[in-house]
């Protein structure tokens, strides 16, 4: 059986016939107990479960999936990996997860594809230059690699903007963070699986919860489509979905859940090398190793659940992005689809003990969980070994909302939501 | 697009309401409001999945009224400007 992926590994299977490829991971029968029990098998419970088996060598661990692995918000978004964020927490929050995400296709044995290609955020307006001096400050002074862009050196960046002179939104400059980029977020599902399921962690589709076993005013387990699986020690990363499963737990979480849609374009010759985000049109664009133009923009304005997005916001993007780049005029969209996402009054996550002692929660991130999977994974994990923050997550527990402590990226950064 | 219904100007296009918060968020009342309860009126949200009743404004004109909706379908169920007693608008 072949189960390390290298290009020996491939010319060996080639001249076998390729009959040697083992499954990237084992599809078990859950069984009745286990020292941690993961539910979400999204990027964020999958890394929790690799975390927990390398860091801290539990390995008698399940990670609970209610349909297929990936295929929530991990299979929905626009695979963006960057850490500009303005406040010292965030940029440590983040920048573990960039940092990690730097080596992640040698530490899984997995080619998760990242393509540090660089990313732009655009400055329509003198006004909007200077607070952007002041975040680029911030991200140096923070530890993580930001620079601040004049006219011209954006038009060297991004030839293919629109310069014309009755611009609807003229480019004054914008800040460039040079490490982010994108990655295939399939393979990020895949690879933390593929490595988890080696450490020993059960991984088990199609299971969904139903409830939780509560005894002594502890978690002590849940119940599932597949039967009674009991744990003292039960994380959650179930974003878009996480009131849901808090109202099991018996408490309230500070999430309202919107629909935030993206779109593909057929596939190209090579035209788009960086991330581009333009505050003004409210869209962000890269381009996929296959060619296709990845369209993103703010959220539906409708609390929803419902995994479709609604018009007035798709047309709003597909405007902007023509606004920005009048020569895509011509391409046809592929593919429209929407993720559902948590959405918090801060724009920062939720990671520490739930209200239901012994049920931990990973939640929260808004439209911006991808990037930050390695770093949430890392630290429910710890949490989940230790029953203590790590000092990265600390700033980010559930109790900031009754101390006031709030953490507002909307305010720091800039971010939409 | 999808069509809301105003209890006052009758059906319009969705870009002309804006989400309000959920039925039912009552402001507490009284020095001694504890610092979980106003978090749990600040911030706590029940955000049900499937059918929910939440208070919404019709920019256009300016009125706030109750809406019952679902959450999944987007199905609308009633717009009533009466609902809004309870809020104590």
């Amino acid at each position: 059986m072949t189960r390390r992926y290298s290009a020996l590994s491939l010319l060996k299977e080639g001249l076998a016939g390729q009959k040697g490829w083992e499954p990237a991971w084992r599809s078990p029968q859950p069984r009745k107990t286990y020292d941690v029990i993961i539910v979400g098998g999204g990027g964020h419970g999958l890394a929790t479960a690799y975390y927990l088996a390398k860091n801290h060598g539990i390995t008698d661990v399940a990670v609970l999936e209610k349909g297929w692995i990936g295929g929530g918000n991990t299979g929905r978004n626009t695979t963006v990996v960057r850490s500009n964020y303005y406040y010292p927490e965030s940029v440590a929050l983040y920048g573990l997860a960039h940092r990690l995400y730097e080596n992640l296709s040698h530490e899984l044995n997995y080619n998760v594809m990242f393509s540090q290609r660089g990313m732009v955020t655009l400055c329509h307006s003198a006004a909007e230059m200077e607070i952007a001096a002041r975040i680029a400050n911030a991200m140096q002074i923070n530890g993580t690699d930001a620079e601040l862009l004049s006219a011209e050196d954006v038009r060297r960046v991004l030839p293919i903007y629109n310069f014309a002179p009755e611009a609807r939104f003229p480019v004054f400059g914008g800040i460039q963070q040079k490490r982010a980029g994108t990655a295939r977020h399939d393979a990020v599902a895949w690879g933390y699986a593929r490595a988890a399921s080696r450490l020993g962690v059960d991984i088990i589709q199609n299971c969904e919860i139903t409830n939780f076993v509560v005894e002594g005013g502890r978690c002590r387990g849940v119940e599932t489509t597949r039967g009674t699986i009991r744990s003292d020690r039960v994380g959650m990363a179930v974003a878009g979905h996480s009131s849901v499963l808090a109202a099991k737990a018996g408490f309230r979480l500070p999430i309202n859940s919107y629909a935030l849609q993206a779109c593909v374009s057929e596939p190209v010759k090579p035209i788009l090398d960086t991330v581009v985000l333009s505050p003004g049109t409210g869209v962000y664009a890269s381009q996929s190793d296959k060619g296709e133009l990845v369209i993103g923009g703010g959220l539906d304005r409708v609390p929803s659940y419902g995994q479709r997005g609604n018009l007035p916001t798709l047309e709003g993007v597909i405007a902007g992005f023509l606004e920005m780049f009048p020569v895509f005029g011509q391409l046809r969209l592929m593919r429209q689809w929407a993720g559902i996402v948590d959405v918090v009054p801060d724009s920062s996550p939720i990671i520490g003990e739930s209200p239901l002692s012994g049920l931990f929660l990973n939640c929260g991130w808004g439209t911006g969980g991808f990037k930050a999977i390695p770093a949430g994974g890392t630290l429910l994990a710890h949490l989940l070994a230790s029953g203590k923050h790590h000092d990265i997550s600390r700033p980010f527990d559930l109790d900031r909302f009754s101390s006031g402590r709030l953490l507002d990226e909307a305010a720091g950064s800039g971010i939409a939501h | 697009m999808q069509l809301f219904t105003c209890p006052f100007c009758g059906p319009r296009p969705e870009t002309e309401f804006h989400y309000g918060g959920e039925h039912g968020n009552l402001r507490p009342d009284g020095a001694d409001v504890g610092a979980e309860r106003w978090a749990d009126y600040l911030y706590m949200r029940s955000n049900p999945k499937g059918a929910t009743r939440e208070i919404w404004v019709h920019m256009t004109c300016g009125e706030f009224f109750a809406m019952e909706r679902d959450t999944v379908t987007h199905k609308l169920a009633s717009s009533s400007a009466s609902g809004l007693a309870e809020q104590g608008e």
